[in-house]
């Protein structure tokens, strides 16, 4: 079996935080769990909130650094959205190694005498199996702690929600993202400008994962010198003279040419999602004097 | 072997369209890495071929020694046990399947055959290419429950396995897997890169091609490159030589919904209508998709409309292609627009001439 090239890692596992205090703008979370650490004492968890803000990486995190990497197999316990999940697998594997005593820890990692049921992408287990788990987590409470990543904590049910500290993660500021950006910039010897580096605050909305994806792909595509039009060209994001001609066909009033301006759009293949969005926020922020 | 297959281009050297976007590919790969790729765009842009052709730069030729196979998986999906029957395309380096093909049960081929496949290592003796390549079809046609199991699965196996994902539509692919792509649209290729690629095709085969005729291809195949060499070998069966007026093979289908729009502005009645329902069952049972029929049909009916009626039409068409997405049998709601169109149809004309 090969090694695989240091190259061919994504950046975003590369770079993803190893330690609880890595993770930034998430100050409670990270107060709690560096007690956590010290005290060795953690209640059931749930992260919220939306997508690249280091959820899935603070959970990784502080079971790593509470049983070390040869605990870590035995302790914990990943289960995500790629596993199957059914109200079989509660009843089953979960309930069972929920319910195992733990052994003696190792020395230079706290390693407290329970283990972490890591539920990934909980918003997509069904509400069946999230009942299945509530006397459970009860039950064995004192060999084994739940933490639950979701993005919409409306997805999971009120019985679980409250036997939880619940942790909301907000989407990152643009000066947090620009910082780690022009870390990983310096790290792989790329050069960005201020302009690109705005353009990339911009369109990745606080997404962290989504900005060193992009950051990746720019600069697998065009070398190391990124421009601002890069960065646009890679986010599908859709220029504005594409999104402006079409709100000037709409505002002629012709259908003929509103339809085939959407027929252009068609064929160029832009994502509609994405062309909606832009188009809704052109609208209102245009100044001309038209009621829309 | 049909012209369209004969000259599709291998190398990412030799695409005459979307150059561009080839050279970058070629870059990307040149380092002996690349990411997850999204490739979306419209059918017929050549998002298939660019594939092929980044797979044959990443392997060499041994990237087209394909071999199809269909078999059987048993899956064991809690207490129930599955069989799912998958084609899957593969060569020594890649495996190419369409996941959406199992229906209702795309879930458990995400989690259970992409998860296998995406595990186990390639095992090469140079060791210089350590991970192997998956290639998803129709990603925007899989249910939300099997994108959401894609989503950790690209990242924990990304060191052993690298998935290619193409689609026709990014909106329907949802966000978390689009942001863990690196995604590439795939444009539509504009009339004169098809007249370009028509000309390649006909010197190669020895063929004179009038360059109106070539244009006029390139026009009634609404920049689909893949239906304009269609078209032309159509035409060459047809007709040959070629002259400057020949008339451009529009597929059967297509005239069958002309016919259809035809009968419904013509007469608007309960009995015309029982009349088209049997034509557009015949449009469904041979394999033409509802959504193609109402496009289709709708873009016909606009023709013959007046303009200030194509506000509502259009409005009317896109509520029941919502229902028709969220409902069962398409032929309600195939029917339930022309029943519409025609009642507004009526209104129209008795309020005009009375």
């Amino acid at each position: 079996m090969a090694p695989v090239a240091p190259t061919s890692q994504q950046w975003v596992e590369k770079y993803r935080p190893r330690q609880v205090k890595d993770v930034v703008h998430q100050e409670e979370v990270v107060l709690t769990l560096t007690n956590a650490l010290e005290t060795g004492n953690l209640p059931h968890l749930l992260f919220y909130g939306p997508p690249g803000t280091g959820k899935t990486s603070t959970a990784l995190a502080i079971s790593h650094q509470l049983f070390g990497p040869e605990l870590y197999k035995t302790r914990v316990l990943e289960l995500n959205a790629s596993d199957d999940r059914g109200i079989n697998v509660v009843r089953t594997k979960i309930k069972d190694f929920a319910a195992v005593a733990v052994g003696p820890g190792v020395s230079g990692y706290p390693c407290p005498p329970f283990k972490i049921i890591i539920l990934d992408e909980a918003d997509s287990m069904t509400e069946d199996a999230q009942n299945a788990l509530r006397r459970t987590m009860e039950t064995y409470s004192k060999v084994t702690r739940f933490c639950f990543i979701c993005n919409y904590v409306s997805r999971i049910i009120e019985p679980l929600t409250s036997r939880c500290a619940k942790f909301r993660f907000k989407p990152l500021l643009d000066n947090m993202l620009s910082s780690r950006i022009q870390f990983i910039c310096r790290e792989e010897g790329l050069s960005l400008d201020s302009e690109a580096l705005t353009t990339l605050n911009h369109v990745s909305e606080g997404d962290m994962r989504r900005a060193i994806t992009y950051l990746q792909g720019a600069a697998r595509l065009y070398g190391s010198s990124l421009s601002s039009d890069n960065i646009i060209s890679i986010s599908g994001v859709v220029s504005d003279n594409v999104v402006h001609s079409f709100l000037q066909a709409c505002r002629t009033g012709l259908f003929d040419q509103a339809q085939k301006a959407v027929a252009d759009i068609i064929d160029e293949g832009y994502p509609v999602s994405q062309i909606l969005s832009q188009v809704c926020y052109a609208s209102f922020s245009s100044s001309s004097q038209v009621d829309y | 072997m049909l012209w369209v297959d004969k000259y599709r281009p291998h190398a990412l050297d030799k695409v005459m369209v979307h150059v561009e976007e080839a050279q970058q590919l070629k870059q990307l790969v040149a380092q002996g890495d690349c990411p997850h790729l999204l490739f979306y765009g419209p059918s017929g842009a050549g998002k298939k071929t660019l594939i092929i052709a980044l797979l044959r730069e990443m392997y060499g030729a041994g990237a087209e020694k394909i071999k199809v196979e269909n078999k059987p998986w048993k899956i064991e999906a809690g207490t129930r046990k599955l069989e799912v029957e998958l084609t899957t395309i593969s060569s020594n380096y890649h495996v190419e399947l369409n996941p959406s093909d199992a229906g209702f049960q795309d879930r458990y081929v995400v989690q259970e055959i992409i998860k296998e496949m995406a595990k186990s290592r390639p095992l090469d003796v140079a060791g210089n290419k350590s991970f192997k390549v998956l290639v998803l079809n129709e990603v925007d046609r899989l249910s939300k429950e099997a994108q959401h199991s894609l989503r950790r699965t690209m990242e924990k196996y990304s060191s052993a396995c690298r998935l290619i994902l193409c689609c026709n539509s990014a909106s329907k692919v949802i966000e978390a897997v689009r942001s863990r792509c690196l995604n590439i649209r795939i444009s539509a290729p504009s009339k004169e890169e098809i007249v370009k690629v028509l000309q390649h095709v006909a010197k190669k085969e020895g063929l004179q091609l009038p360059l109106g005729f070539a244009a006029r291809i390139a026009l009634s195949s609404n920049r689909n490159l893949r239906r304009a060499i269609l078209s032309l070998e159509a035409c060459k069966v047809h007709q040959y030589p070629f002259t400057e007026d020949q008339s451009v093979q529009s597929a059967d289908w297509e005239q069958y919904i002309v016919e259809i729009a035809s009968d419904i502005v013509n007469e608007q009645s309960p009995k015309r209508l029982f009349l088209v329902r049997g034509k557009l069952y015949e449009l469904l049972v041979n394999c033409i998709p509802p959504e193609i029929v109402l496009k289709r049909l709708l873009l016909e009916l606009m023709k013959k409309l007046d303009s200030e009626l194509k506000h509502e039409v259009c409005h009317w068409a896109a509520y029941y292609e919502h229902r028709m997405q969220r409902g069962q049998k398409a032929i309600f709601h195939l029917e339930a627009f022309v029943a519409k169109f025609m009642s507004i149809y009526k209104r129209f004309l008795i309020a005009t001439f009375g």
